[in-house]
């Protein structure tokens, strides 16, 4: 595969990889379902204690 | 009404704040970790015996070798081994100490908090003796000593406070954050001091390397390929005991602090061996030729060195960030959710950011587009993290004014915000063909170095010692608001200073006069540098100055003294919020 | 549906998927500078270092000079006007490792080579301000009074060659011959060592024809650096050679 051809691709179905991997993370960060659970994660350095 | 609620909110933290107590000591909480270990006890003689062999092998290699650097670096090496022999001897000559009984292992971490403090003020003092070898080049000028010439001094610096400080810093925070929010005492028993002891047996033996001339050349990848090697097991070891600890937790999630110094071990792994892969010329020499030349070495080391910013500078120290703010502001993360978008994106964008150390070179030019692209996107990661440590103090910004510590975590994480911001516009290139080689650079890096690295470093320190050595609090509030100020103050003179010089030295090196012919020789560009290496010199002494003052302070606090006519220890804790 | 929290499980799925990402960008700016031809091309004049060159090449290494000195010339007009051509990947093909720098705290040194006269490098060496009074360079003048370590210069080409660097069998053989040959103008092997390097000078560099010093092989070094590819005859533009 020479250069432009790669540049091509990259332009294209690149940039499109990368929108969705994007999206999937930010759907699973702000999926409502998951709320609860990570209000209880961000909690764990304060419940802890100190031993 | 809002705004009454607003209010509510304030008083009960002045409240809260009234007591001013900066520490929390052990509860019998109903979340006790488990005690017993998973791995079977074989570390009680494996860690031993191992560094017994390795003694054997240094004695082997340093009567052996005819190479006299290779003698210097083996008796080195021993005399670092047989440190950490003689310190586990004497800490099991008594039996079994109380703290390989206890719920955590606090041991472990009290040491790499004294090794921080000392190797922290260790590597800013070369940093000051070299700042002044450039601002006074007759200073330090001995013709016939080769090891104070700034080229062998400056690696000693830049390795000392990034390998040595900020590492010890980042072994000793990610044993205490990941036994707390794991509720499990740390894996493989003596493994964790192999691990403390390997990586001071490696910054010795690399540090010293520097001084008698043993360098590979390669920027922040400086030691020799025998110094790589025993690194590449002590980090196998730091792997094995933190993941080890993580597969004995109650919680079933992960904190994501832990998902940082994951990323941080994983990936400073990947890079430190693809970096450093190269081919001695005797297995008894210090020498060893890269495996890659020319381009290809090229891209392999800046791949690596904008790397070992990206997970050893900035995902380690993150995890501090969410670890250390949060605690120590009594309040959780502003976002969770905000958290995991900015871990995937920081790592996924983090790597491609390297060829922009090499804009307008013998690179291919898409090489460079694509690594000034991602570093402009990086901008985006940076500052969703940089909101994210700053916007969990919404609500309690006033603890900002009484509470120095949590102040200094907080400007560490505007310092991020700052140096992250600074980084994407020098990658563009338009800019970068100015900045590029001058001291702007340097400047750029001391900002993130000194204002991030340094200043979460610290605030996480100031919060372990009273914490690990089961004080009340610090010995002293007003020294950490000397430190604070006395440092910040350093910060500005030194980055300042550097940007004029650096921008300066761009547009000379391009000056034309009406002749068209170029305006200044190189050397004038030189002298032009003068006042801003003084002035330099003199920040760096200050940043120095103020890691003086909080290792006094540190001390105290160990010892147990409060500072008379400060606030009298004993008053009731906060409010666990 | 993937489910993320699988990851916050199983700390070595996290691995893999931190692997997984940090990977891509290595790999996708990495690997094609194995194979590209702008990367790999090969440029007339280009040879390996002489053995006393490789010597010097590695006092330039020990001292840390790249921490103050580039050896890259950018393709801006400034850079080209004050150090000459813009530098060509070629020209360090085999440089393990590069010496490209990140700084130039001194001026750029990858055309130094046939700029100055030895003289002029022994005293600025010895003593930088001597001669430039506005220099914040360190003095090297222990250089001149150590004697050249060449005992293994065999191995060092050896160590080169298994990284890719094409000295021959008979470059191997007579590294050690060549290198006194280089370092001594009025040695034997004279024509035998030109034969097998071209373009390499041969003389006392340090100016002590009693002994081999590393002056003798830093001096060698940095007269040789950038002088080797011809650019009367080198065409930027020539199909092979555009990138």
């Amino acid at each position: 595969m020479d250069y432009h051809a790669f540049a091509e691709f990259a332009r294209s179905w690149g940039v499109v990889y990368l929108m969705v991997l994007f999206l999937a993370g930010c759907a699973y960060a702000f999926w409502p379902r998951n709320q609860a659970k990570f209000d209880r994660a961000a909690r764990m350095p304060l419940d802890e204690d100190q031993g | 009404m809002p705004h009454r609620v607003l209010i509510q909110v304030k008083a009960v933290d002045r409240a809260a704040l009234h007591r001013r107590t900066l520490i929390f000591p052990a509860t019998e909480g109903p979340m006790q970790p488990k005690t017993g270990e998973m791995l079977p006890q074989t570390d009680r003689f494996m860690v031993p015996a191992i560094f017994v062999g390795f003694l054997i092998l240094g004695f082997y290699v340093a009567t052996q070798t005819t190479d006299p650097l290779m003698g210097m670096q083996a008796w080195t090496f021993m005399a670092g081994v047989g440190m950490a022999l003689i310190h586990l001897v004497r800490r099991y000559a008594e039996g079994i100490p109380a703290d390989d009984k206890g719920a955590y292992a606090n041991d472990v971490v009290k040491a790499g908090v004294i090794a921080s403090m000392f190797w922290g003020i260790a590597g800013m003092l070369v940093g000051v003796i070299i700042a002044l070898q450039l601002a006074f080049p007759n200073l330090f000028y001995f013709p016939d000593l080769p090891w104070t010439n700034f080229g062998r001094l400056r690696p000693l610096h830049t390795s000392a406070v990034i390998f040595a400080f900020g590492g010890n810093v980042l072994i000793a925070t990610s044993f205490y954050v990941v036994q707390r929010t794991c509720h499990a005492r740390l894996a493989g028993g003596l493994w964790g001091w192999f691990v403390f002891w390997g990586y001071q047996i490696f910054i010795l033996v690399a540090g010293t390397g520097y001084l008698i001339g043993v360098t590979q050349s390669r920027e922040y990848a400086e030691p020799e390929w025998y110094a790589d090697l025993w690194l590449t097991l002590v980090w196998v070891a730091y792997l094995f005991v933190f993941l080890g600890t993580i597969w004995k937790r109650k919680e079933p999630h992960i904190y994501v602090a832990n998902w940082f110094y994951l990323a941080f071990i994983v990936t400073i792994a990947l890079l430190h061996i693809v970096n450093n892969l190269a081919v001695p010329v005797s297995w008894l020499g210090i020498k060893s030729y890269s495996a890659f030349a020319g381009v290809q070495d090229a891209l392999t080391q800046w791949w690596y060195g904008h790397n070992a910013v990206g997970f050893f500078l900035t995902a380690g120290f993150l995890a501090i960030m969410y670890y250390f703010i949060p605690k120590q502001a009594q309040r959780p993360v502003y976002s969770y959710r905000l958290s995991i978008v900015h871990f995937w994106s920081l790592i996924f964008l983090y790597i491609w950011a390297g060829p922009h150390h090499l804009h307008y070179t013998a690179l291919p030019v898409w090489a460079q587009t694509l690594g000034m692209t991602f570093s402009i996107m990086l901008w985006m990661p940076s500052w969703g993290g940089m909101i994210n440590g700053l916007m969990t103090l919404s609500g309690a910004w006033d603890k900002l004014r009484t509470d120095p510590v949590l102040r200094m975590l907080v400007v560490s994480v505007a310092f991020y915000g700052m140096s992250t911001f600074e980084g994407p516009v020098m990658s563009i290139k338009a800019v970068n063909s100015l900045s590029h080689y001058t001291d702007w650079t340097i400047g750029h890096v001391h900002s993130g170095a000194l204002g991030w690295v340094g200043f979460v470093s610290f605030g996480a320190l100031y919060c372990l010692t009273p914490w690990l050595w089961r004080r009340e609090r610090l010995y002293s509030h007003a020294l950490v608001e000397w430190h604070f100020w006395v440092s910040t103050i350093g910060i500005v003179f030194y980055i300042t200073a550097m940007w004029v010089s650096g921008i300066m030295q761009g547009l000379m090196w391009r000056a034309y006069n009406e002749f068209g012919f170029l305006e200044y020789s190189f050397v004038e560009t030189v002298e032009a540098m003068h006042p801003y290496y003084i002035i330099r010199a003199f920040g760096g002494l200050l940043y120095l100055s103020g890691a003086f003052i909080m290792a006094y302070n540190l001390y105290r606090t160990v010892k147990g003294d409060v500072r008379a006519g400060e606030v009298v220890a004993g008053q009731p804790l906060p409010a666990t919020a | 549906m993937f489910n993320h929290s699988t990851l916050e499980r199983h700390s070595l799925l996290l691995i893999v998927g931190i692997l997984v990402v940090v990977s891509i960008g290595g790999i996708v700016e990495i690997a094609p500078l194995f194979y590209l031809e702008s990367t790999i091309e090969k440029v007339q004049g280009m040879r390996p270092y002489t053995p006393l060159e490789l010597k010097g090449r590695e006092i330039y290494v020990r001292e840390g000079c790249y921490l103050c000195h580039s050896q890259m010339i950018r393709p801006l007009r400034d850079e080209v006007e004050r150090y000459g051509h813009y530098s060509l990947a070629a020209e360090s093909m085999y440089d393990h490792p590069f010496q490209w720098g990140s700084k130039r705290t001194g001026p750029d040194l990858a055309r130094v080579g046939a700029k100055y006269s030895d003289e002029w490098h022994r005293a600025h060496l010895a003593d930088p301000r001597s001669v430039v009074p506005e220099s914040v360079m360190p003095p090297y003048a222990f250089l001149e009074k150590t004697e050249l370590r060449v005992d293994d210069i065999e191995d060092a080409l050896k160590a080169n060659r298994a990284v890719g660097v094409p000295y021959s069998d008979d470059m191997i053989k007579n590294a050690k011959a060549d290198l006194i040959a280089q370092a001594t103008s009025d040695a034997d092997g004279i024509d035998a060592f030109q034969g097998r390097y071209k373009k390499a000078e041969a003389r006392d560099f340090d100016g002590d024809p009693a002994k081999i010093t590393e002056m003798d092989a830093l001096i060698a070094y940095m007269q040789m650096l950038g002088t080797l590819v011809d650019f009367k005859t080198y065409q930027a533009d020539a199909p092979e050679n555009r990138r």
